[in-house]
């Protein structure tokens, strides 16, 4: 999506950033143009992009707050009725996300619709929370960035923290007001990497973001999970192994600026400027990583191969490494 | 397929894709605690590894006769989906003789319109949650018959 169809879309002129350069990573900064005050908890600040979460303190705080959509996202598709918090609308990943046909995520006009369906609006403030430490939120938050919503932000601690504080929840569906929503078409080109793409990135860094046992591929599928049908176990050459879980501490909070710097600069061997790619075993992991990664540490060229194992456990004549070693680029591929 | 699960597939099939899983829900709050002698002795239990959310089952059966069955479940709050399943199980097989179980087709998991609006994994899930029941069956019909 170019910047201008953004601008016309959104209606109102945007308020002016001569600092940030009009490039397709702008629409992700959202800094000045969000529509709902940002959370001034002290522990964001040290974060690139502390606009992006949002406290339980805060959210509950702002639960009425005009311009505000509340968005529960889980693995389980039932979890949301037994309990969500007041107002909050449900997104499924599995029956609303993606396609029904093409392994792929819904179109500009699948999105608008799903979008005007939920209440939300262009310019509506999006906090997203979910279950098992926002991993399934994150991957939500990551496909509505795909569509340039620019204001949508993660609750820290997703729905276990809110449980945990004995706040509020309720079964009672929100009455939603439908809204209107722009079509946009979805702009892959930016946070997405596609299977070709991850080829051509051999010698720059990947975040392999799956248990150990699947990077080293001892097992195809999450440890507890049923087998899904991969062929090869194993991970891309030269991928990093960091477990997307590293980067949420107990509470299922995300692990301080600092904790998270040691984790991916120092262990993982990541610099400033990288362009990078994240992984997992459809996409979900990972876009926890992603977030982390482009919004808490301020990388600015990171994207989510969705692909991920299921699709490059199968691909024919694609290279693999087995065990802890993240492996040499394999011949006649990188630099 | 007995007559109990028939009914619970047969009002699934009857109803929108969005009923069902409100359905599937209420069966997931209907879902028995377990007794005290399983309750305190969780090692007893099986685990379902192929379901997404931990859900562990067992199951006894008469040791005469038509060796009718009980089944046992326990899985977490947090896991509504897997609780309905294991409840719909529960409550169609339930007290029904051995051999009633093990006629349940292996695919009726998939016959409660849910295919669209569940993963395949999950699927898979309550697939091998009836699987290890029926096997469970067996080997305690075989050993009680030795």
């Amino acid at each position: 999506m170019a910047l201008d169809d953004f601008a016309t879309s959104h209606g109102a002129p945007r308020v002016a950033r001569l600092d940030v350069a009009p490039s397709p990573i702008f629409l992700l900064r959202g800094q000045s143009n969000m529509s709902l005050s940002i959370d001034a908890n002290p522990a964001f600040a040290e974060y690139a992009h502390p606009e992006r979460l949002v406290s339980t303190e805060w959210l509950a705080a702002n639960l009425s707050a005009e311009g505000l959509v509340i968005v529960e996202s889980n693995e389980d598709i039932l979890l949301y009725d037994t309990g969500h918090i007041p107002g909050a609308v449900k997104v499924d990943w599995h029956t609303e996300l993606n396609d029904e046909d093409t392994r792929d995520y819904v179109d500009g006009e699948g999105f608008a619709a799903l979008m005007a369906a939920k209440g939300i609006s262009r310019d509506s403030t999006v906090v997203i929370y979910g279950d098992k430490s926002n991993w399934w939120a994150s991957y939500a938050l990551w496909v509505f960035t795909l569509f340039g919503h620019e204001d949508v932000r993660l609750l820290d601690g997703g729905r276990d923290k809110w449980l945990a504080e004995d706040r509020v929840t309720t079964r009672e569906k929100p009455s939603i007001t439908a809204s209107s929503y722009p079509v946009i078409e979805r702009d892959d080109s930016v946070i997405r990497a596609f299977l070709p793409q991850v080829l051509e990135h051999f010698g720059k860094p990947m975040i392999d973001v799956r248990s150990t046992e699947e990077f080293t591929g001892e097992r195809t599928h999450m440890p507890a999970y049923p087998e899904e049908g991969t062929l090869r176990g194993g991970h891309i050459p030269s991928a990093a192994s960091v477990p997307w879980a590293r980067a949420a501490a107990e509470d299922g909070t995300f692990k301080s600026r600092a904790e998270l710097e040691a984790i991916y600069l120092d262990e993982a061997g990541l610099s400033a400027g990288d362009d990078i790619i994240t992984y997992c075993r459809i996409g979900e992991r990972s876009s926890h990583t992603w977030f982390a990664l482009q919004f808490l540490l301020g990388f600015e060229n990171v994207r989510n191969y969705d692909g991920s194992w299921t699709e490059w456990g199968n691909a024919v004549r694609v290279p693999i490494v087995k065990g802890i070693e993240p492996g040499a680029i394999p011949a006649g591929f990188g630099a | 397929m007995p007559p109990a699960l028939a009914e619970i597939v047969e009002d699934f099939q009857a109803i929108t894709e969005e009923q069902r899983l409100e359905m599937l829900l209420d069966f997931s709050e209907e879902l028995p605690e377990l007794p005290a002698r399983f309750a305190e002795h969780p090692d007893l239990l099986e685990q379902v590894v192929e379901c997404q959310t931990p859900l562990f089952l067992t199951i006894e059966v008469e040791p005469a006769g038509e060796h009718k069955v009980s089944l046992f479940f326990s899985a977490p709050p947090q896991a509504p989906t897997t609780r309905g399943f294991a409840s719909v199980l529960a409550q169609g097989l339930d007290g029904l003789p051995a051999a009633d179980v093990l006629a349940v087709p292996d695919d009726m998991p998939n016959k409660l319109g849910l295919t669209r609006a569940l993963t395949p994994l999950r699927l898979r899930g309550m697939t091998a949650m009836l699987g290890r029941i029926k096997r469970q069956v067996s080997e305690q019909v075989a050993a009680a018959e030795a």
